[in-house]
Formats: structure tokens, sequence, C-alpha cells
């Protein structure tokens, strides 16, 4: 483990400053009563408060990204014929990512695992992921909120994996500890000074933010639990009575990752595009015939529910597919909570 | 091909001839314009691929055209929705995009040997065209081979140009029924399924493979049930709403399985085996 360093807080525009000149610096600032990441500038007042509304998903996975552009044309040598020329691009821009809560970075090892796969490894994604690194800030006892529960699937408020360095506040600034190769090499600034002195007081906020968000339940029965409920349409009916069905839960999710691909004609040229989609809109499952798996919400709640905490960890070892920020329960305009309805399944499953 | 660096980027194909099937059934057949990739290109029968109309996007059909006939790859395409509406405006000539082989195939090694069995309605005909005129290329590797085969009326059966052959070849015995009675109609009349009864399979050393509107499954398993066929002896090929083809978009799971990856292609012991939600 590296050395801890310590940054403090009137040098942190002095730091993103220097970070902007070789990187586009993603940053939390306040924005149409929320709070979302952008791009740095000189005079941006970054929140590092309380955690974002949105995630910094789109940093790594656009929520409207160009899989290739295609051109239309004439062959020069036979003007009956036509051609078709598809030019892909999968460049990634350098970024850095400043601020985000580690739920937020910790939600890409989710996607890694889908992403990263071995047969089809997804260019666009591995790119953007290799070119972007993560500065988190860990939680004090002043974040955390009663809709967070990292705990309860395997990680908790300064959980450094997923990211490259880990701020944690303590007066007067930060620590930053390298977690990453890449990392150590944001460290290597001026603006940051040794923080040996400040660690055993970044100890005590992670400790304190951690007893802050108490006891965890036992929910490692989730994934045959939700099997269990599966047919069990009453308890799905009960569990989505409120949900209207909006799809902020996906949009919102650090660990979402479904997307459509769509294509955007202008003339004889275009692009194909893929962008965010939601597994709890009614389209989503719907085949040409007319006829939908996933009919009623009660359905599409089954499946948000059952891919997170039952089906990804059938396929990835047992890990489950949520990182606990609990922004689908803040941000659920009829108060769904993600928590109630596993624990729900897992006492169903109990009788 | 798939490129295993871009699997979103499709294959530049032509279209070297079309075929009205039926009423809204069409066959393409395509080329890739790369010739060496042509030439280099294999799947297995069942595999599917995307075939894409830029401009309007991408469907998952299958590959109708057996490995062992590779001068083009076949796809027969049902005007269901925009892109297939689209793709039934293309002719001889027009490019489309191509990404393919995806999914697994039918367990055709395995079937080595035994009595063959293939059920099909419709357009469900056309997954199945693939493994049965792989199975006539390979005449020797299996045993007894059956087909039914069925459409509500003798204008919705495709392949027609291909079924004076399959009716009077003396190597496999095959059933071509209709739901009513037609005027010039020499075959049978009759639902899949009790035409099914009626020909009686043997289930000892055989498998059953079927394909069509979900309503002819359910029936034609119900049917294959009677006939003693294990779930192990059964295979179907689902269709499910794709995007990404490659396990990744999220849009075809059936719980932990993805279709586009671990299917189309599952024996009845396997679809059993998943949440009930097809």
């Amino acid at each position: 483990m590296a050395a801890v360093k310590y940054i403090a807080s009137e040098k942190l525009p002095d730091w993103l400053k220097s970070l902007a000149e070789k990187s586009r610096v993603l940053v939390p600032v306040a924005e149409g009563g929320g709070v979302v990441f952008r791009p740095y500038a000189p005079g941006c007042q970054p929140v590092f408060g309380s955690d974002a509304t949105a995630p910094p998903k789109g940093s790594v996975f656009p929520a409207c990204q160009e899989l290739f552009r295609y051109e239309r044309g004439k062959d020069a040598e036979d003007p009956g014929k036509g051609t078709l020329k598809l030019l892909p691009a999968t460049e990634a821009e350098p970024t850095v990512v400043f601020g985000a809560k580690p739920c937020g970075a910790r939600g890409f090892l989710i996607f890694d695992r889908v992403y990263m796969g071995k047969k089809f490894p997804d260019p666009y994604y591995i790119n953007a992921r290799e070119a972007t690194v993560f500065v988190t800030m860990a939680c004090s006892t002043a974040n955390v909120e009663n809709t967070c529960f990292c705990h309860w699937v395997g990680s908790g408020p300064a959980d450094g994996a997923g990211s490259d360095v880990l701020l944690t506040p303590v007066a007067g600034g930060y620590t930053a500890e390298a977690l990453t190769d890449k990392g150590a090499a944001l460290l290597e600034s001026p603006v940051l000074s040794d923080g040996a002195a400040k660690a055993a007081e970044a100890d005590s906020v992670k400790a304190a933010a951690r007893e802050a968000l108490g006891e965890a339940p036992d929910i490692s029965t989730s994934p045959a639990a939700l099997l269990a409920a599966f047919d069990d349409m009453d308890f799905w009916r009960d569990q989505s009575d409120k949900c209207v069905s909006c799809g902020a839960c996906t949009y919102l999710c650090p660990t979402c990752y479904c997307f459509t691909i769509t294509d955007e004609p202008t003339g004889q040229s275009g692009r194909r595009m893929r962008s965010w989609d939601a597994c709890m809109h009614f389209q989503f499952t719907l085949e040409a015939s007319g006829h939908n798996p996933r009919p009623t919400k009660a359905h599409r709640l089954k499946n948000r529910v059952g891919h997170k905490f039952s089906y990804y960890p059938t396929l990835h070892e047992g890990i489950i597919a949520c990182c606990g920020c609990g922004r689908c329960i803040k941000s659920c305009p009829v108060s769904v909570d993600i928590r109630e309805i596993v624990q729900n399944a897992v006492a169903r499953a109990k009788g | 091909m798939t490129d295993p660096f871009n699997p979103y980027l499709p294959e530049v194909a032509t279209v070297l001839e079309t075929v009205q099937e039926t009423h809204n059934i069409k066959t393409f057949r395509v080329r890739f314009d790369d010739e060496a990739k042509m030439a280099a290109f294999t799947f297995e029968p069942g595999q599917v691929g995307q075939l894409s109309a830029p401009g309007i996007g991408e469907s998952t059909f299958v590959i109708n055209s057996p490995p062992t006939r590779m001068d083009y790859l076949q796809f027969s395409v049902m005007r269901a929705g925009e892109v297939t509406t689209m793709l039934h405006g293309l002719s001889a000539g027009d490019k489309v995009g191509v990404r393919a082989p995806l999914g697994k195939p039918f367990p055709y090694e395995e079937m080595k040997g035994k009595d063959i069995v293939f059920v099909g309605g419709g357009i469900g005909m056309a997954p199945l065209r693939t493994l049965f005129l792989y199975m006539l290329d390979n005449r020797a590797d299996y045993g007894n081979i059956t087909l039914l085969y069925g459409a509500r009326s003798p204008g919705d059966m495709a392949f027609s140009a291909e079924l004076p052959e399959w009716t009077s070849r003396t190597d496999i015995n095959t059933t071509l029924t209709i739901d009513r009675e037609a005027e010039g109609w020499e075959h049978k009349v009759g639902l899949i399924p009790n035409v099914l009864l009626e020909l009686a399979p043997s289930p000892k050393g055989a498998v059953a493979i079927t394909c069509g509107p979900p309503i002819m499954i359910k029936f034609t398993l119900e049917a294959l049930k009677k006939l003693e066929f294990a779930d192990e002896q059964i295979y179907t090929t689902l269709e499910k709403r794709m995007k990404c083809g490659i396990g990744i978009c999220g849009r075809c799971n059936i719980g932990s399985s993805y279709v586009c990856v671990d299917g189309p292609v599952y024996s009845y012991a396997q679809l059993k085996a998943l949440p009930n939600e097809l």
C-alpha cells in the first residue's frame, strides 16, 4: 500500500486544474435541482458532500453512444449497384472521475464481468474503462443516508474496490490513498503532501461511517428465495403495487447495464447507436409478434430484483449486482424500496 | 463473420436472390462482400445471425441454409415489425449487414445414430430446415428421419420449391399438413399435434425437434409426451427479443439464462428447469 497523502481543501482546485490539463475531469456539480457529473472547468464548484443524484455511470457507459457510422453510396463503375461502408469508432477520451462515492465506482465491477467477457468483450466499454480513473470520496457520517445499504451487498462506505484513489474527508482537507497504479500516478502532484499524520483520523472517519450504517440483515439466501417466489404473482403484485414503471431506478443505478440499439439515419448515411434501456418498461421485452413475456409491472419488477439478487449472483460467483447506493429508493417517486422486496422474498422463503 | 474485436460491427453482405415464400415470409440469400471472410465462415445448424438494414436496425434470424451448402447464407424473414418490413423491401444487389454466427446449435453430433423426428409449424420450419438439410447431406450418420411440416393453408407453406423433393425422397418420411381442407391439396389435413399422434413415431432411440408458433409447440410437446418421448429427447429453438446477440444488453434473459448465448436451442428438460417466463 502506497503512503497516505494529504491535500488541503483550498488546494483542491489546483489539483483539479492540473488534472484537467491532461484529461477530461468529471466532478459532481449542482444542476437542475440535482447533482450530476460534469467536466471540470476552473471556477466550477464541485459538490463533495452528499452523493450525486446520478452516478458517474455515463463516464464509461454513455447514455447514448455511437457504435458505428454507415455510409451508403453508388458503385462508381456500376451506378445500378449500391455500396455500404461501416465505420466504427471505439476510441475513448482519457477521463478522471473525481469525487464520486465509492459505490458509484464499484458499480463498474458489476459491469466488468459482463462487458469484459471472454467470448465477446465489448471494445467500446473496455477502451473507456481503461481510459478512466476513479478518485472517490469515502463517506463520513455526514454522508450516510437512510437509503444507503452498501453494507448489505458486501461493500462499505470506504470500500476501495473499483476506485483508483480513495479520498477521506478529515479536518482541513482530505487524505488520499492510491489503490492502483493509475491512482498512484495522480498522487504525484506537488499539491499533495505527506498524510501519515492524518491517517488515524481518516481511519476513524471511515469506521464511524460504517458504524452509522448499523447491522446488515442476512440476504445471502436471496438468489434461491427470489426464484422460489418466481411464480407467486400475488407476491409480485403486492411488491409492485406502487410502481409507476418510470424507470428512474434503472437509469440512476450504477449497476444497471442494459441497453437497446437503434439506428439514426440522415439521408443515405447515419449512425447505429446504443442507449441505456430499462427493464421496467413494457417495450423492453415486447416481441415483434406482439407477445410480451413480461406483460405487467409485477413481471418487470420481478425481473429487476431477480436480476440483481438472484440471476447475476447465480452466474457470477454469488456477487450481488447492486452496490447499495440507494438511489433507486431515494429517487423513486412512489418510494418502492428494493431492500424491502428482497427481505420480503427471503422471509417468504422461510415461510 | 462476427468480429471478435468488435462484435457489434456487421459484415457487409450482398443479397444474391430473394424468394417470396408466402404472403408474409421472404427468403434472402446473401454472401459477404469480403470473399476471404465468406470462405473462412463457419457455423453450426441452429445458430442465428443478426440481419441488418442500416438506417432501420437489425433483427435475429436463424441461418436456415445448412453449413454443408456454403454458396450463400439463407435467412427467411416473416414480416412483423419495422426491421422485417424494411428487409422485405430488399432485392438482389442490395446491401445488408450480417452478424453471425451467434448462439448455440442443435446437438447434431449427439444425435448421430438416432432416429430424428422434425415437427415444424409455419415459419418454425426455417430453423428446422438447417438441421434437416444438414442431416440429409450426412444421411448415413442418422437413422430414420421423419418430417412433419404444417401450415394454416397451402399458401402459408414456405420452401414450396423444395417440398416435392422432400415428399418424394424414399430415405425420409415426410408428411405435410394444413389446418383445413383446401382445393388441390393432396396431403394431410389436420392440426400438427393430432397428425403427430397419428404418425406415432417411436421414441426408442429417437429425438424430436420442434419449432413453430407457441400454441403449436405447447400441444406438440403434449403429443410427444403422450408418445413417451422423454424431456431430454425433445429440442426446440426459442425466439426472444434480442439486440446485442452476445449476452450483454440484457433483453433476452429467462432467469439467469440468456437466449442469445445459452440458446436459442434448448432441450425440453433444460426449458423446464428455467423460470416460467417464455
